[in-house]
């Protein structure tokens, strides 16, 4: 299981980096968000993985960590704020600059992306 | 009143003249003159402690962590100094009160000038070390104000800046000298290093130390080859050179040696270091003297020169060397400051300092003419003034060092040398422009200055006397004292001026006479020296400077190429390079934790995340399939917490991915729907490897992380959460109760987002298509029935639902966060399905306040256990049994928690409602939203 698991964390990953090095604005930004969905399975597993072991009294043998747990619960708002103000940003860019390109236009000689 | 009175009295000081800036200037000389007045009085106070051999010492616990104290004492090489750097100061204040134009701004004056010597005194006074370094920086920027005191003209700021270059990187190799020094001694206070000393010159990195605490005080006292920038330094008003050129910026070098002599001394390598610098140091400075037009350009070479012949006294470091070089530490403060200010009179009163258009002021200007006899002859070791005796010393200990071997011999004569030529351009000082022919036209006609403002110049030439004639009463107290300081030994001082006929007697008398041969030859030596003329220190020092900001400049060019892509990648690549080398070795990262194992539903939701994910990524350039992929992503993360035990994250991922959906749609109706270009096939490739070897190492940490057997801090949270907290839920406990000011800080930032967001919306002229991508336009009807009465019925039903999931968070799964984020999206929908006109008839709440009411109610929880005096943020608990409802539980955790409730519905709704409502033509005006 943990294989697994951090098997589909690297893969969520390299998904969002391959994302987040694209040209336009708005890829970069989804990759941001699901970078941060892999950030938060990853900080959320410090705690080891537990099946049936949910920290609330009188419902299991044994719990699972509770901390990594509430951490990530702040690290989700935080990325949805996150999220959001980037995507805000890319919109306003585009109204501001009239394209989505995230390279600087005047001296890139990148004209590939 | 106390030592550390000295230090602070000037520092705070500094802020009187700026204080009074309307006054008149006598006001300002007055108050400005008074500080140091006070801390020469109270220095009085301790000096008798001092002369009779005991070290006062004052300490203030300042950053002990890194072994830094405000630890200040004053032994008798402090309070030598301290009495110089008070004692020409108050001379200095006296005498820039007359200097002073009436356009220069005067408060700004005396204000550098008090910060200055606050920072000398606290290098002179320092007992720590670190202390003492940051004094020594600070005496870098407050003369840098002051050298640039004219910063109108660009001499003055290019002087003030090769000062602060060349100060500035010594004071850095001084810090890394300093540090290996404190690290070998265990300590920074200087009793402690004094202790060590034995161990630092026997350690592998005493060489190393010595070597960067010799280049921050030769660059301090201008000793070759820094010695390019003192006489730069002299674009500064004169009273500023008479003061950092006598007793003070260009002295703390030299203090800095005496300081560490007796720790870093008495080695071969100090010695020769030292002395044969100090030897260079004095030639150079004494022939370049003779050779400068400008009055204050001779003085500035010939502090240099005498520097160095302080500095060589040092190197050779026997006990009578060390006295030698202190008290030619005094004398020629006295002198150099006296002489600096008879040639800013002179400047003050005729116009110009240039030596080829002075003559002949003897007639119009006797008293001044006088005194500076007086002093120009102390500098040039004439008897009976106390240069003499300074320079006989000098002579004597030249004679009597041994330490060439059989070369020893050339260091007299180069010794004899460096008389002549002092005794050559001092002539030239006075002659040139006292004598040699009649007056001739000048810009002014000179004459003797007010009384006052050659009166400091009258104390000093009568100290050089007084010390000269009388040196035992006046001097040999403090001299025992210091020498004591500087050797780590007793010291008993026999001053006399008449030592009988010997050899250094001789060698003066030699260069008297050479030194009147030299002047008198002068003519050929400007010759010869005319053929160097395109040398210039100055021009050289901008050259390397511009060089060096030049290749910055084009470095910096071609890093910063304004592509957000090349710079991911840049760091992504640095990533891989450092990480991959330790984790190449798969063996060493598994933990050896037995693994679980794999469940079918697992194995279903992990193929379908990795698949919806590698969607995500492919599909990227049809934009709206690439959102939909992503909500396949978030929804299983959110199946993955639920599914491994924690049932907050899975609600609260679920509902945060509905919400961010909907915003990025929203988005995408401004944006292309569709990525025209493709990235060449290059650069995918490029960045699928890079994204490849990312992952994997996520993967292999994570791996690493999984299998490693496990500890945690959380027992505590699990032990307490019921008995502590007063909730059965740990997680929610955790997130309101333990640590409640984590989630404090995190609501915080959800509303400064919010702000930033409504700032970004503000005047935004979005990009608005008529049409979709395929060229169809929006649909005419623009609220739907069908969605208008679910939307209608949903909203109730998603109340009643946030209400119940707020109120069990402290127990079961739920809580403020997630309960928010439902009926944001309830209201969404609202927004969705009518239309922001249709929604803000029936509720008009302004988001904004409603977000900082949240804010304001979690801090004001938080800050009503200080009522109780409790910490901030202590909850209380309490169970209340009411009728019908039964026995329930009541905790302030609640409150907290309806804060953070506030705050997401707050933030959430004014960052949909803001951004939603511009998708519609017609904007609403009022700002509510």
């Amino acid at each position: 299981m943990e294989t697994l698991y951090s098997v589909t964390v690297g893969i969520l990953t390299a998904c969002s980096v391959f994302l987040i090095l694209r040209g336009r604005s708005f890829p970069v930004v989804v990759g941001i968000t699901m970078l941060s969905y892999a950030v938060n399975l990853f900080l959320f597993s410090t705690g080891r993985l537990t099946i049936d072991g949910a920290p609330i009294y009188g419902t299991q043998e044994t719990y699972a960590d509770p901390l990594p747990q509430a951490l990530v619960l702040t690290a989700i708002v935080i990325g949805f704020a996150m999220t959001a103000y980037s995507i805000i940003l890319a919109v306003r860019t585009r109204g501001e600059l009239g394209t989505d390109e995230v390279n600087q236009q005047d001296n890139s000689t990148e004209g590939n992306r | 009143m106390n030592l550390l009175f000295i230090i602070f009295a000037p520092f705070f000081g500094a802020l009187l003249p700026l204080l009074v800036k309307r006054a008149s200037r006598p006001i300002k000389t007055g108050v400005t003159l008074l500080i140091p007045v006070l801390c020469l009085i109270v220095l009085f106070q301790y000096a008798p402690a001092t002369l009779a051999g005991d070290v006062p010492k004052q300490m203030v616990e300042w950053l002990p962590g890194i072994g830094l104290d405000f630890a200040v004492r004053l032994d008798g090489l402090s309070l030598l100094f301290a009495g110089l750097i008070l004692g020409i100061g108050v001379l200095i204040i006296g005498y820039a009160h007359y200097y002073l134009s009436d356009n220069d701004d005067e408060s700004r004056f005396y204000a550098s000038l008090l910060l200055f010597m606050s920072s000398m005194l606290g290098i002179v006074m320092a007992d720590n070390i670190l202390l003492l370094w940051v004094f020594w920086e600070l005496t870098s920027i407050s003369s840098f104000l002051l050298i640039g005191y004219w910063f109108h003209s660009s001499d003055a700021r290019r002087g003030a800046r090769m000062a602060l270059a060349t100060t500035g990187a010594g004071g850095l190799a001084l810090l890394a000298g300093l540090l290996i020094i404190g690290n070998i001694a265990g300590s920074y206070q200087l009793d402690d290093i004094f202790a060590a000393a034995d161990q630092i010159k026997a350690h592998a990195y005493y060489v190393p130390a010595l070597i960067l605490v010799l280049l921050g005080a030769f660059t301090k006292s201008a000793q070759f080859p820094f010695q390019f920038w003192l006489p730069h330094a002299m674009a500064a008003p004169t009273p500023v050179s008479a003061y950092l050129h006598s007793a003070t910026m260009v002295k703390a070098g030299i203090f800095l040696l005496a300081r560490f002599h007796p720790v870093l001394a008495d080695t071969e390598l100090w010695f020769t270091l030292v002395t044969l610098t100090g030897l260079i140091t004095m030639l150079v400075g004494a022939y370049f003297a003779l050779l400068k037009h400008d009055l204050k350009g001779l003085l500035a070479f010939s502090t240099v020169s005498h520097l160095g012949l302080i500095c060589m006294l040092l190197g050779i470091g026997t006990q009578g060397a060390v006295i030698a070089a202190l008290f030619h530490i005094i004398n020629h403060a006295c002198f150099k400051a006296g002489l600096f200010m008879t040639a800013g009179i002179i400047d003050h009163e005729s116009g110009t300092r240039d030596m080829r258009k002075l003559q002949g002021l003897m007639s119009l200007m006797p008293i001044t003419a006088t005194l500076a006899m007086i002093v120009a002859a102390s500098m040039a070791g004439m008897p009976p003034f106390n240069g003499f005796m300074s320079k006989e010393l000098f002579l004597d200990q030249a004679l009597q060092q041994h330490l060439f071997g059989g070369l020893s011999w050339f260091i007299p004569v180069l010794a004899t040398v460096g008389a002549m030529l002092s005794v050559a351009y001092s002539i030239r000082f006075i002659h040139d422009v006292f004598f040699n022919g009649e007056y001739k036209e000048l810009p002014k006609k000179p004459h003797d200055p007010p009384r006052m403002m050659s009166a400091p110049v009258f104390i000093l030439a009568f100290l050089c006397i007084a010390i000269g004639l009388a040196p035992m009463t006046m001097v040999s107290g403090i001299l025992d004292q210091a020498a004591a300081a500087v050797t780590a030994s007793p010291v008993d001082v026999k001053l006399s001026l008449w030592h009988g006929f010997n050899l250094p007697l001789l060698m003066s008398a030699v260069a008297v006479i050479g030194g009147i041969v030299i002047y008198l030859a002068r003519d050929q030596l400007f010759t010869f020296n005319r053929q160097f003329d395109g040398q210039d220190a100055k021009h050289n020092f901008e050259r390397i400077v511009q060089k060096a900001s030049d290749a910055a400049a084009s470095f910096y060019d071609r890093l910063d190429t304004g592509s957000l892509q090349r710079y991911i990648a840049f760091v992504l690549i640095s990533v891989i390079v450092v990480l991959l080398p330790s984790l190449s070795d798969l063996s060493a990262v598994t933990g050896g934790k037995p693994q679980l194992p794999v469940d079918m539903v697992s194995m279903v939701g992990a193929l379908v995340l990795i698949g919806a994910a590698f969607a995500t990524a492919t599909m990227h350039r049809n934009r709206f399939v690439m959102l939909t992929m992503l909500s396949v992503v978030g929804l299983v993360v959110s199946l993955a917490f639920a599914h491994f035990s924690a049932p907050d994250l899975a609600m609260t991922q679920l509902v945060v991915e509905v919400v961010s959906i909907i915003l990025m749609i929203l988005a995408l109706f401004f944006m292309p729907q569709k990525t025209s270009r493709a990235s060449s096939g290059h650069r995918v490739f490029r960045d699928i490897i890079i994204a490849s070897f990312i992952g994997g190492i996520v993967a292999t940490l994570n791996f690493a992380i999984l299998t490693s057997p496990f500890e945690s801090i959380s027992d505590f949270f699990l032990a307490n959460a019921k008995s502590g907290g007063g909730g059965t839920n740990v997680v929610n406990v955790i997130l309101v109760d333990f640590r409640g000011f984590d989630t404090l800080g995190e609501i915080t930032v959800l509303a400064i987002a919010a702000a930033g967001i409504h700032k970004l919306l503000n005047k935004l002229k979005p990009f608005m298509p008529s049409s979709d991508i395929d060229g169809r336009p929006w649909h005419r009807i623009r609220h739907p029935l069908m969605l208008t009465t679910v939307a209608n019925i949903i909203l109730p039903m998603a109340m009643i639902v946030a209400a119940y999931i707020f109120l069990r968070g402290h127990n079961l799964p739920g809580g403020g966060f997630i309960a928010g984020l439902i009926v944001a999206s309830a209201m969404i929908l609202q927004y969705i399905a009518n239309g922001v006109d249709w929604v803000k008839e029936r509720f008009n709440v302004n988001y904004q306040s409603l977000m900082s009411f949240g804010v304001m109610t979690a801090a004001l929880t938080g800050i009503g256990s200080w009522v109780f005096n409790k910490p901030f943020l202590t909850s209380w608990f309490t169970y209340l049994d009411w009728p019908v409802v039964g026995k329930f539980e009541f905790a302030t955790a609640l409150l907290f928690d309806l804060g953070v409730f506030l705050t997401v519905v707050g933030a959430t709704m004014m960052i949909l409602s803001n951004f939603g409502k511009m998708t519609t033509r017609h904007r609403p005006t009022h700002e509510g939203h």
